[in-house]
């Protein structure tokens, strides 16, 4: 074999590696290509997303809660004339605005900034790995998001502002540049900048697969990974065979808002002069982009519940309730992902038929969901139960993500989703199932891993006032916007003064636009602690939460390469948990059998003679790594 | 890993190796961009497909220039192969003909399906007008980006043959090159038919 050849190469390498030559300050942490350095550059582009996202959406709440309220005091922000004299937003702005909002939050924060953080960040601590399997290629996914972040920012100051439309850019208004402000240089910008974004996505994806594929330690099979790694891993999966599809989708808009062709575009009148293309169909847009947009949204939950179970089991002292049926349910949930898509344009005018297929398809999605809600809740079931504020986050997503599913079932009707589409009912929906749920998730991981990325703990009670103020504020926010969509209220409107029965509705538009603002501030209490943690916090200890998978292992702050010395062997599953007869309530997943004979079950007896196997495992020579 | 391999004596090396690996990483990875690719050209061809049936569709006749660039492309396959061949049996030169071979009758394909352009709009085929047209441009101008990757791979292995880099021993980035293009040959003779069949 090519064995041989190889260990003179290798050797070399190795030298290479522990070498601990001084790195230049950029090479450090600019363009790193360590792991944990790209993991913390995605966490803060991330929070910094957040922040404007947030910012746009207080800035159009405040429309809809208080319609022609002044706002002229952000016109140093946002620019003179996108508020006239009076101060009154300007509606074609307004669009504009929730469409940066729904991008930035489903793409930037929840996409980027969730899964480039924590896989990142995870995968290589919990397989047990030196780094990614390509740091290069992890670097260069990092760059490419901040390139495509520089385009779309730039687009919010652009001279006809950013894309309008929405986050799902149907066509044909944003095909047409003439259609609308929003639909000229911001949405060429948008295309662009996604583009850029799908492979930065693509490149991260990859690296993420290939190194839970191929790096794992010594005895971390398949059965003893985590869940969050698994969550991970699905995650990626998606990511590669969705994003490609919105890409064709975004290429062949820009084909026809550029070079003239007609793929989305047919009868199309502006000012009553005909448009030359012909034969388009604008439905074929909406098939490309929902079949990633729906998998998108698991794209984005995915990594969230992954890290859930995490927390919630180390936080409940229990093993997970029904490993493997979390596996195969997030299995279940990524295959029906892919065969739900059209639950999104029931109102297209579809074959009613095929409406029941879809029907059917999304409502099989409950099953899996609930799967893994009733195996969180059975999981703190009788716990010893540990409330550190990432405890609170997750369990705040497991609310989140039971009371947004209901309604998702509620949607998934074909015939309920005549009056519902197009809704604020379906905006309650998503942002309490997608959008906090996922929100949530990544505020627990920040706070559970916190210890483990700057060595210091963040303030607990602070946490506690971030996780009730906001979770409070959220529902307030969402729940009445349920009552709003059933009684008719459209989506994306500027304003509702206009109708009768939209009037007397005003009062649940504005109690939502108030706790918006309070839950914005508790979230900049979240920041200060953050922020104020990473230089001044406690120090942190190795193991803060007593937990049993792999990254705790580490030093405080783990350096290039993880662990100083040999990677640590894994014997067991990371949930044992409070295990009958342990000294401790923990049992990390390093400690083999034989050192723990007083807590062993009879069939864990049995691999203590595979031991000597798994430690003997030599990985092959002729794999460059 | 590396810890695992450094307390490892040498001579040890020549033991059966317990495998928890199966696959080089680095062609793992060219695995996954494959898959990529595929779901690329998947949705390009069913969003034809859904168009197509949707009726107002203009057939054309495709330029018989296609069928010699197809051809072009598949004896390119063939000189990739013996790439790859004599890089397992160590032998340089053939290697380096080989490899530049492949990449002539690659550069030679990308003209090819650009004089066919040329013929498609002599017909009054264009890029804007009946979506039947526009999709046959972006398919083969896509697949024609995709190649460019592909002949970009080619220069690297060259250079790293000319350098005498590639050997018996060491064939991973030969192996790369050529599950690469023997994929973009593939793909083209997908997209050739589907295209010729679904006109
Ligand atoms: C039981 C599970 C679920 C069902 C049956 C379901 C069903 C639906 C349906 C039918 C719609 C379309 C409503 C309309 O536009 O008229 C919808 C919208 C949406 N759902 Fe769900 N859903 C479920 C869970 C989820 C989850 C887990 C997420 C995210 C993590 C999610 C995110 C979204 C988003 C983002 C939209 C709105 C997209 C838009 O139009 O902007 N849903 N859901
Ligand atoms: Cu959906």
């Amino acid at each position: 074999m090519a064995a041989a050849a190889h260990a003179d190469v290798h050797a070399n390498e190795h030298d290479h590696a522990h070498e601990h030559h001084e790195q230049s300050f950029i090479r450090k942490y600019i363009f790193s290509e360590d792991h944990k350095v790209i993991a913390k550059q995605y966490l803060i582009s991330g929070i910094i997303w957040a922040l404007i996202g947030g910012f746009l959406s207080l800035v159009f709440r405040l429309q809809l809660g208080y319609p022609g309220i002044d706002l002229g005091w952000l016109k140093p922000i946002l620019g003179e004339r996108w508020f006239d004299d009076t101060g009154k937003l300007d509606p074609n702005y307004y669009i504009a605005l929730v469409t940066m909002h729904g991008t930035i939050m489903v793409f930037f924060v929840l996409t980027a900034g969730l899964s480039g953080t924590f896989s990142n960040f995870l995968i290589p601590l919990q397989v047990g790995a030196r780094d990614m399997a390509s740091g290069f290629i992890n670097m260069l996914s990092y760059w490419f998001f901040f390139l495509s972040s520089v385009i779309m920012f730039s687009s919010l100051f652009v001279h006809d502002g950013p894309a309008g439309g929405g986050w799902v850019i149907y066509p044909p208004l944003s095909a047409l540049p003439d259609a609308a402000p929003g639909s000229a240089t911001g949405m060429t910008l948008w295309l662009i900048s996604m583009a850029i974004f799908i492979v930065s996505s693509l490149l991260g994806s990859v690296n993420y697969v290939t190194t839970v594929i191929n790096l794992r330690t010594r005895g971390m099979t398949f059965d003893k990974m985590p869940l969050t790694i698994w969550a991970f891993t699905f995650t990626a999966i998606l990511g590669i065979l969705s994003f490609p599809v919105l890409f064709s989708a975004a290429l062949l808009l820009i084909f026809d808002r550029s070079f003239g062709t007609s793929f989305y575009l047919s009868d199309i009148y502006i000012n009553g002069q005909a448009l030359p293309n012909q034969g388009g169909s604008p439905i074929l847009f909406q098939h490309l982009f929902w079949f990633l947009g729906h998998p998108e949204v698991y794209i984005v939950i995915l990594p969230a519940l992954g890290m859930t179970s995490e927390i919630i089991a180390t936080n409940s002292r229990k093993p997970i309730f029904g490993y493997r049926a979390m596996i195969f349910s997030m299995l279940g949930i990524m295959f029906l992902a892919f065969i739900v898509w059209a639950h999104h344009m029931f109102m297209t005018g579809m074959n009613p038929f095929l409406g029941s297929v879809f029907m059917l398809l999304t409502l099989i999605i409950a099953v899996p969901s609930a799967v893994k809600a009733f195996n969180y809740i059975t999981t703190m079931w009788r716990g010893n139960i540990v409330f550190t504020p990432a405890m609170l986050f997750s369990i705040g997503l497991v609310s989140f993500f039971v009371s947004g599913g209901v309604t998702g079932i509620i949607l998934g009707n074909s015939a309920l989703d005549i009056q519902l589409h197009d809704t604020y009912f379906v905006v309650a929906h998503f942002h309490l199932v997608m959008g906090s749920a996922a929100f949530f998730g990544m505020v627990a991981g920040v706070y559970h891993w916190f210890p483990k990325m700057f060595g210091r703990m963040m303030n607990a009670t602070l946490g506690y006032i971030h996780f009730w103020v906001t979770i409070a504020g959220v529902y307030v926010v969402f729940f009445p916007q349920h009552y709003l969509g059933i009684a008719g209220f459209p989506r994306r409107y500027y304003a509702y003064t206009g109708f009768d029965f939209t009037n007397k509705y005003q009062d649940l538009a504005e109690l939502s636009t108030i706790a918006a603002i309070v839950v914005f501030a508790a979230n900049i209490i979240f920041l200060f602690n953050f922020f104020y943690s990473i230089f001044w916090g406690k120090k942190a200890t190795a193991n803060p939460w007593r937990s049993n998978t792999l990254e705790w292992t580490t030093p405080v702050e783990p350096g290039h390469g993880n662990w100083p010395g040999e990677i640590p062997v894994v014997y067991r599953w990371p949930y044992d948990y409070s295990k009958p007869g342990a000294a401790e309530d923990f049992i990390p997943q390093h400690i083999p059998f034989s050192a723990t004979p007083e807590s062993n079950l009879e069939e864990e007896n049995e691999q203590i003679k595979e031991e000597r196997e798994i430690e003997g495992i030599q990985f092959n020579h002729s794999i460059p790594d | 890993m590396r810890q695992n391999e450094l307390k490892m004596p040498i001579n040890k090396l020549s033991e059966e190796p317990k495998q928890v690996l199966t696959v080089n990483k680095w062609k793992f990875m060219v695995w996954l961009f494959i898959i990529t690719i595929i779901m690329l050209f998947a949705s390009q061809t069913s969003a034809y497909l859904v168009r197509r049936a949707e009726g107002n569709w203009v057939e054309f006749d495709i330029p018989q220039i296609f069928w010699f660039s197809t051809i072009v492309l598949l004896i390119s396959s063939v000189s990739m192969h013996f790439s790859l061949q004599s890089a397992k049996k160590n032998n340089q030169s053939m290697l380096k003909m080989a490899v530049a071979i492949t990449f002539a009758f690659g550069i030679a394909f990308l003209v090819m399906q650009y004089l066919g352009w040329q013929n498609l709009q002599q017909q009054g085929v264009f890029l804007k007008g009946n979506p039947s047209g526009s999709f046959f441009y972006v398919f083969t101008g896509l697949h024609m980006a995709h190649l460019l990757i592909g002949l970009g791979i080619l220069i690297a292995t060259f250079i790293m043959a000319f350098r005498m880099k590639i050997n018996s021993k060491n064939t991973l980035l030969v192996e790369v090159c050529a599950t690469a293009w023997h994929f973009l040959d593939l793909l083209w003779v997908y997209l050739f038919v589907f295209l010729l069949y679904f006109r």
